[in-house]
Formats: C-alpha cells, sequence, structure tokens
C-alpha cells in the first residue's frame, strides 16, 4: 500500500518540543512524512500526542525545534515563519483537519452543502452553480445522501457529521491531513464504515495523513507508519504491522496486548 | 455660539467627546468600509433610537447647516421627529424635510431618492455593523478575517440564502464591499439603495452606538455589491409606479388600505413623494387614498 510517488518530504519534523513551563508537553520529536503516506501517533492521553498534534498543526506555537513544508509551489517553508494569511491559507486549501467532535469543525448553524462548499468560497470560487455541484460530488463521496445537502448537521448522526466535516476537508484536495480520534465516541458498527470509508478516500487520493489516535485497531487499519508515544517523547517508531505484531519496547508490547487481544 | 437651552453645549455632547469622535470618523474617512471603535456615550434616547448616528451628527454638526431626519423614508415618525427636535433644540439648527436643502441628512433606513450631491454628509444609524456577525460570533476572529480581507463567510450566508429561497434573498443590510477592501454591512438600509451609495458624491458615515463603531464611505468610492456569477446582484422591482405620484424607479411601501384586502404601493421617501405630487404628477389612486396615506383630505 504505497503511493510514495515524490522523493523529497512533504513534511520535516525537526526535534520538535513543547515545554508548559517546567512541564514537558512533548520533546524532540523529529520524523519525516512523504506524499501519500498515512503516520498513526499512538500513545495513552498525556503522552504527549494531542500536543504534538496542536504543534504540527501550528494551533500551538513550539518552544524548540522546526516544521518544515514543501508548498504547492514546491518551495520548502518553515510552517512558524509563514504569515499569519499564508498560514490560514494553507490550513484552508492545502491542509485538513479532522477533528473528534464533529461540532468543531462544522457549522453547526448552517447547510451541509455551504459546509463543504465554504472553502471554494474561502478560496474565491463565486459560481454558485459550481460550488453546489463540487459539495453534491463530495457528499455523495463520504455516502451522504443528495438529498440532505440543505439540511443543517444538527440534524445529522455522529457518524454523518463526521463524513460531512471529512467532505468540508477534501473539497479544496487537501494534500495532508490532520485527524484527531476521527471515530472516537462513535458506535463500534459506525466507526467501522467511517474506517472503510477514509480508507479508501486515503487511498484514492494519495491523501497524507497523519492520525492521533488511542485506539491501535484505528491505527493498524489506516496507517501505514506508527509512533508510539509515552511521557512527551516518540519511545517507538517503524511499520505499523511491524510495531503492533512484533513491537521492541517492553511499554509498547503492553500497549499492544492490552488493546489487541480483547 | 447660539445656546438654545442653557446647561446643554451645542449639539448636547461636550467639545471633548465631540473631538474623539471626529477623530474616529476622520479615521474612518481615511480607512473607507474600516469598523473603527469610538466611546460611545450615553444619550438621552434608547439605543434602539439610533444613538450612534445621533452621536456622529452631533460632532459634525455646525451653525449653519441644515438637518433632515429620516425613518423608513419618513420625515414624520416619532423617531425622525424626536431626532430632529432633539437638534433644534439643542442645537438651534435649521431642519428641513427637502432633501436637495440638507447639508446633513441622518437615516435610519431609506437614503432618499433625490440624487446627493457634493457637501452633503449622510448618517445612518446602525443597529450591528459587523456583516460577518451571522456566522461568525467570535469578535477576534472577525477582526482577523477583516485584517485578512478573508470574507468567504459572507458568501456562504449567500450561498444560504439561494439554497433555500433560490435565489438571494436578502433585502436589507444586504453586505458591500467598499474600495475593493472592507466587506461592510449597510445598515439596515433596503439593497434596492445600495447601488445609490457607489461612487456618491456625498459622505457617507456610519454609527453604531450600542456596538460603539463609526465607519465611513468616503465621496466617489467604490461600493459593490457581493453575489454570485449565476446569480448577481439585483435591485428589489416593482410592478407598478407609486399610486401617488406616479414615480418609477423608487422604493414603494406597501400600504394596507382595508380589511378587504386593498392595498397600494407608494413611495417610502415621503418628501419625495409630496414634492412630485406638488408638482403635478398624479398617481392612479390620488385623491381615492385615505389621508393617512396621501396626507392630504381625500378630495
Ligand atoms: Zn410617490
Amino acid at each position: 500500500m504505497s503511493a510514495l510517488t515524490d522523493d523529497l518530504p512533504l513534511l520535516t519534523v525537526d526535534r520538535l518540543g513543547k515545554n508548559y513551563g517546567s512541564r514537558i508537553g512533548c520533546r524532540d520529536v523529529s520524523f519525516e512524512l512523504y506524499a501519500g503516506e498515512v503516520l498513526a501517533v499512538v500513545g495513552e492521553s498525556g503522552s504527549g500526542k494531542s500536543t504534538l498534534l496542536s504543534l504540527l498543526s501550528t494551533q500551538l506555537q513550539p518552544t524548540a525545534g522546526a516544521i518544515r513544508y514543501r508548498m504547492r509551489d514546491g518551495s520548502v517553508r518553515d510552517v512558524f515563519e509563514l504569515s499569519q494569511a499564508e498560514r490560514r491559507f494553507l490550513m484552508r486549501t492545502d491542509w485538513g483537519f479532522v477533528h473528534q467532535d464533529a461540532a468543531q469543525g462544522l457549522r453547526m448553524a448552517v447547510s451541509a452543502g455551504a459546509n463543504v462548499g465554504e472553502r471554494l468560497m474561502a478560496v474565491g470560487d463565486r459560481h454558485y452553480g459550481n460550488i453546489r455541484h463540487a459539495a453534491l460530488d463530495w457528499l455523495g463521496r463520504v455516502e451522504i445522501e443528495a438529498d440532505r445537502i440543505d439540511d443543517a448537521p444538527r440534524s445529522f448522526s455522529g457518524g454523518m457529521r463526521q463524513r460531512l466535516q471529512i467532505a468540508r476537508n477534501l473539497v479544496t484536495n487537501p494534500r495532508l491531513v490532520f485527524m484527531d480520534e476521527p471515530t472516537g465516541g462513535l458506535d463500534v458498527s459506525v466507526q467501522a464504515r467511517l474506517l472503510d470509508l477514509l480508507r479508501g478516500l486515503v487511498a484514492d487520493l494519495g491523501l497524507s495523513v497523519i492520525i492521533v489516535t488511542h485506539d491501535l485497531a484505528v491505527a493498524r487499519l489506516l496507517s501505514h507508519r506508527i509512533m508510539v508515544m509515552r511521557q512527551g517523547r516518540v519511545i517507538e517508531t517503524g511499520l505499523t504491522d511491524q510495531v503492533l505484531d512484533d513491537p521492541r519496547e517492553p511499554y509498547t508490547q503492553l500497549l499492544v496486548s492490552s488493546v489487541l487481544q480483547v | 455660539m447660539t445656546t438654545l437651552h442653557p446647561g446643554y453645549n451645542f449639539a448636547y455632547l461636550d467639545e471633548q467627546t465631540k473631538r474623539m469622535i471626529r477623530r474616529a470618523i476622520l479615521k474612518a474617512v481615511a480607512i473607507p468600509g474600516y469598523q473603527v471603535p469610538f466611546a460611545s456615550r450615553e444619550m438621552p434616547m434608547p439605543y434602539g433610537w439610533g444613538t450612534g448616528g445621533v452621536q456622529v451628527t452631533a460632532a459634525i454638526l455646525g451653525e449653519g447647516d441644515v438637518l433632515k431626519v429620516i425613518d423608513q423614508g419618513s420625515d414624520d415618525t416619532t423617531n425622525a421627529v424626536s431626532i430632529r427636535k432633539f437638534f433644534e433644540k439643542t442645537a438651534g439648527v435649521e431642519t428641513t424635510t427637502e432633501t436637495a436643502r440638507a447639508t446633513v441628512i441622518q437615516t435610519r433606513h431609506r437614503i432618499p431618492e433625490t440624487a446627493l450631491q457634493e457637501g452633503q454628509t449622510i448618517v445612518y444609524q446602525v443597529p450591528i455593523p459587523e456583516p460577518l456577525r451571522f456566522l461568525e460570533p467570535r469578535e477576534t476572529e472577525t477582526r482577523t478575517m477583516h485584517g485578512l480581507e478573508e470574507y468567504g463567510l459572507m458568501h456562504v450566508k449567500l450561498y444560504e440564502d439561494i439554497a433555500t429561497h433560490g435565489h438571494i434573498a436578502t433585502t436589507y443590510a444586504y453586505p458591500v464591499k467598499v474600495n475593493g477592501r472592507y466587506l461592510m454591512d449597510p445598515s439596515p438600509t433596503p439593497k434596492f439603495d445600495n447601488p445609490k451609495m457607489d461612487m456618491s458624491p456625498a459622505l457617507q458615515l456610519f454609527g453604531a452606538g450600542r456596538e460603539k463603531r463609526i465607519y465611513a464611505i468616503p465621496p466617489y468610492t467604490k461600493v459593490v455589491s457581493l453575489d454570485f456569477e449565476d446569480h448577481p446582484f439585483e435591485v428589489n422591482k416593482f410592478d407598478k409606479p407609486c399610486a401617488l405620484c406616479a414615480a418609477e424607479g423608487v422604493y414603494l411601501d406597501e400600504v394596507i388600505l382595508d380589511d378587504a384586502g386593498g392595498r397600494m404601493f407608494v413611495c417610502s421617501d415621503t418628501d419625495y413623494c409630496e414634492t412630485r405630487r406638488a408638482e403635478g404628477h398624479r398617481g392612479e389612486m390620488l385623491g381615492e387614498a385615505p389621508a393617512f396615506v396621501s396626507r392630504e383630505p381625500a378630495e
């Protein structure tokens, strides 16, 4: 399952760290992410994986290290040296962010169609018919019935909201999508359907994804590589199947045995 | 200085407050469409009565000015009358209902039908100055959006309009872009009047009292109403001319005449309508309309 078409990394994370006063959020995190690659960041709560995600998506300012991103024009930029306008533009075009709580990622009071169309309008699309057409297309791709296009997500089930949030992010063809426990809080059958959908979309679109999860089953199903975090540090990293089938670190062994052998 | 009511400063506000408001106005004129915060004062009237506009008018009014006040196009509503009386009392300025004679026009909704001229100033009373508020309640975020000219969200609202109604149903407070830069809410003005804001020879000032904001459109500034390529901006069209003065291409109000469904459409700009009638223009219901509509004894 490789779509590693480009030879340069899309994202380069270099000794990234974040301290909250004397407390360590995360420390000395380095990795490279290539186009089409799915990286799962796993760990228990408090492991630093959420801090890391906030740093990577530029919602938090790091206290150490750098993040370099290869922009659509091929230039490599330190994301924390982008202007606010450039960063916001990047976040609503070439990046996506799927929140665990769909209400955080959606505008609950406006229709599904407008939720999907917002990014297009933000980048200057001024043709209603085209926006509507793109919204319908994306609703279809995330398996939401066309006749729900004018309904607000308030009336949607949890699984539908999450699928709508995914469509809203993907409409601008981002190359990198961050996901924060995207299946968290959903029923098991709903989770399975969402994971299948995500897996298909990621493969079809050649997306790069950084997914934070405490659920190793999610990591196994979606990711090529995995990073295990504990106490703010990366303690083990490697191909997902290798790490989950044959973990080297005692802590990872513990995680795997407690979660996967249920 | 004429002090009609001892105890009040000219135009009610003290000179220091007026200077503060004038500074905000100057900044607003320098950055067309940008909302300038100002330290809004308590006025001896409720907020809903346009205290923002009243403060702007008080700050710019001079002894030689001639003031016109309208509400829904009419000089005679309680709101218009009481604001006019307020300035007659506190500033002693001449007042008028005639658009062409006024140097300062304060309005709640309409822009007069008689085209404004150089040297005139129109002051709008604004309830909610932030056009993005509808979808983004966080002020820190809307400020950033203005700063970075990120206005896609305004089109989300227009999209919703079309999705719900089949066309852009926003008829009042229709968003505009000023001077190619700032998104602006033209107050509760009907969109019919938006084209009058574009390249107007008059100075346009907007005051929001409760929200403590002033903004402006200097004379001869480009004002564009937002729209979609396939749903272009259109002004309200009326099927018939004014029933009293036969004016066409003006904004009409519907007036219910009786319980039996009788109704008529007449100019919302009452001064314009009366002037036309005095000039001899006759609409099809002139003479039949009850006095409360025509404000003339029925023949
Ligand atoms: Zn008329």
